[in-house]
């Protein structure tokens, strides 16, 4: 008798596949599924509809989808940009010194310590119009006026961009600083001797050997503020009046609130469009930063 | 005229003294090797010279401008380093016209200048390559075509050859030497090794412990040694030395009884019972029928070779007189066993009788 046997390799990848399937592949066909329904959570049976590409046809008119859309695209161009310069400015600093620098970058990532809930929470408190620190140290300074600074649409913005940048700018200093350790000292001696000034030696020398370090900051980065959601929930919650919504305080919103899962999921896929352009870009961009310095391969 | 003057040059480090008040005058077009030992205080010198490291005390002048104070870019200078210190991200040609290009020289200009410095040094096939994609021996060309790019008054070399294999070595040291000829520039160029020394200079600085020991050419160096650290730092194999007593005044009894006269340098200068180390070049003492010049005063030696080691133009061997390792040279080679007995000439004008105390040389 000949009992047919599945290939050893196939036995022993078998755990991994089922694993795999389990958490990966059938929550996203899943979603992917469902958003092709006009699936709502108090109704499962809905599930069972199919309604084709309605929902992203609904999605694509939807004014506030692209209003929110556009709003986490601003974020991120602000916030990242905002990042990467101060860290760069933390990290130029912090490899002058040279004595209790283990002590500063210890401290320097005291923010990323906490959970992004508490920052919230935080900057909440420190923002609040009545009995937020801003205004009391604006008001003791001599305003007599309350700004409202979680209310107001631009100002509530600002207020969760310095809330995301205060948390997360350590990120882009530390791995800047990374790349100032590992950066050869040569170059930069080099450069004096050929002539150049302190800011050309930065901008011809240390500046492009730090991009690879840059573009590996920004895409780590751009993938968490693309996902914002724990800080500007506890904040603002997306208000007032949708004033800070961005894309996953609506689809969050979309999904348990309103119970529209099937719409929430397919602005997940349009939304996830974002994330996977910016890694593409950041990516792109890393690639031939280090083939410019020779580190391909 | 772009003669380098350091007086009385001292760098600190903490509390710690790298170098000790260096006097030194190069002059124009001269090509001065600074050598010594790790630590001696030679690379820290030249980056004094270059303005990557402070003067702690004393003055520095480059063509008759004191430059303690100037940042590198305005003393004219350049540097070829040890580790080459291209830039990564930069093909051969924007190395070789990043000085022009950061001193705002026209086009035309930096590209004349970088294709004559690349017709030099043979880096025309190279121009569009990035520092990874060479060689260590081309990365060293780009490195020297940099320099030359800028025309400055005086190259600065730390210890260039350094990273390169034997035979690239030598190449790259001919490279060199022909580089100066045809620049005429003052070259000060630092190396640990005492072949390069000899081969490239026009003058030695011998330093050790941060201090000059001697300075003078490859020649004098080499024959008039000041004390035994340059008798044995310079030349290979080191010159032999053996401990000895000054017996009367024209003869020393070295270690283990053997009687040697007063070589003619030292003859008269040496006190009865004075402590001596008796020193000679291995090329002073050859096998009887080996090249030996004709005249001079001669000592006749019978030793045991223990170990021979056949260079092909030569061959050294070991022996040993009064239980002191001795290097003696054959020059028409033949093969030599271990243990075999051979008469052994020594050529007295050629040797060297120094102060044991001081180990400085005795010599009229």
């Amino acid at each position: 008798m000949i009992r047919r046997r599945l290939p050893q390799w196939f036995v022993l990848l078998l755990p991994a596949f089922i694993v795999i399937a389990a958490v990966v592949l059938i929550p996203l066909i899943f979603s992917l599924y469902s958003s092709f329904t006009p699936y709502k959570l108090t109704r499962p049976s809905t599930l069972w509809t199919w309604v084709g590409t309605s929902n992203y046809e609904k999605i694509l008119t939807d004014a506030k989808f692209w209003t929110a859309f556009g709003r986490t695209i601003l974020f991120l161009t602000i916030v990242l940009n905002v990042e990467l310069l101060l860290g760069l400015g933390i990290a130029l600093m912090m490899n002058k010194i040279t004595w209790g620098q283990r002590t500063l970058r210890t401290i320097l990532m005291f923010p990323m310590m906490f959970s992004p809930i508490l920052v919230g929470f935080q900057f909440k408190f420190i923002f609040n119009d009545n009995v937020g620190l801003v205004n009391n140290v604006l008001q003791s300074l001599g305003s007599d006026s309350a700004l409202p600074w979680l209310v107001d649409g631009k100002l509530a913005m600002f207020s969760i961009m310095f809330a995301e940048i205060w948390m997360s700018t350590s990120v882009f200093a530390i791995l800047i600083l990374a790349g100032l350790f590992a950066m050869p000292r040569d170059p930069l001696e080099a450069a004096k001797v050929d002539g150049c000034t302190p800011w050309q030696s930065f901008r011809h020398i240390t500046l492009p050997f730090l991009m690879p370090f840059i573009f590996i900051a920004m895409t780590i980065r751009s993938l968490d503020v693309a996902r914002a959601y724990d800080i500007v929930q506890i904040m603002t919650g997306g208000g007032p009046a949708r004033r800070t919504e961005l894309l996953w305080t609506l689809m969050s919103r979309t999904g348990y609130v309103d119970a529209r899962m099937g719409l929430a999921n397919a602005m997940g896929y349009i939304s996830i469009i974002l994330s996977i352009l910016f890694t593409i870009y950041f990516f792109r961009k890393l690639s031939a930063a280090r083939a410019d310095l020779g580190m391909e391969g | 005229m772009t003669e380098v003057t350091l007086s009385n040059v001292i760098k600190d480090y903490g509390k710690s003294r790298a170098v000790h008040g260096i006097d030194l005058g190069i002059a124009d077009g001269e090509f001065a090797v600074l050598v010594g030992p790790s630590g001696c205080g030679k690379s820290t010198t030249l980056r004094m010279i270059a303005g990557l490291e402070d003067i702690s005390g004393g003055e520095i002048s480059i063509g008759g401008r004191v430059v303690n104070e100037l940042p590198p870019r305005e003393r004219n200078i350049s540097m070829v380093f040890q580790n080459y210190a291209l830039y990564p991200h930069m093909t051969v040609r924007e190395n070789l016209g990043f000085s022009l290009k950061i001193a705002k020289k026209p086009e035309g200009e930096i590209s004349k200048a970088v294709h004559e410095a690349a017709d030099i040094l043979g880096l025309d096939a190279l121009m569009d390559r990035r520092p990874a994609e060479l060689s260590g021996g081309q990365r060293q060309r780009v490195a020297m075509g940099r320099a030359i790019v800028r025309r400055p008054d005086v190259f600065l070399f730390d210890e260039p050859l350094s990273n390169l294999d034997a035979k690239l070595r030598t190449q790259m040291r001919v490279e060199i030497k022909k580089l100066h000829q045809k620049v005429g520039n003052t070259i000060i160029y630092v190396t640990h090794d005492q072949v390069e020394a000899m081969t490239l200079a026009d003058r030695i600085v011998l330093m050790r412990d941060g201090h000059i020991v001697q300075v003078g050419t490859p020649l004098d160096l080499f024959n008039a040694p000041v004390n035994t650290f340059v008798a044995t730092f310079i030349g290979s194999p080191p010159m032999n030395l053996i401990d000895g007593t000054a017996s009367g005044s024209d003869a020393i009894e070295l270690v283990g009884g053997l009687r040697v006269p007063v070589p003619s340098n030292a003859r008269g200068l040496v006190r009865d019972g004075q402590k001596v180390r008796f020193g000679f070049r291995a090329d002073n003492l050859m096998p009887e029928g080996h090249a030996v010049q004709a005249g001079g005063e001669k000592a006749e030696l019978d030793l045991e070779v223990t170990l021979a080691e056949p260079l092909g133009t030569e061959t050294v061997l070991f022996t040993d007189i009064a239980g002191h390792e001795v290097q003696a040279k054959m020059l028409n080679p033949r093969p030599v066993r271990s243990g075999e007995r051979l008469k052994f000439l020594l050529m007295l004008d050629k040797c060297h009788v120094f102060d044991a105390a001081s180990s400085d040389a005795i010599r009229g």
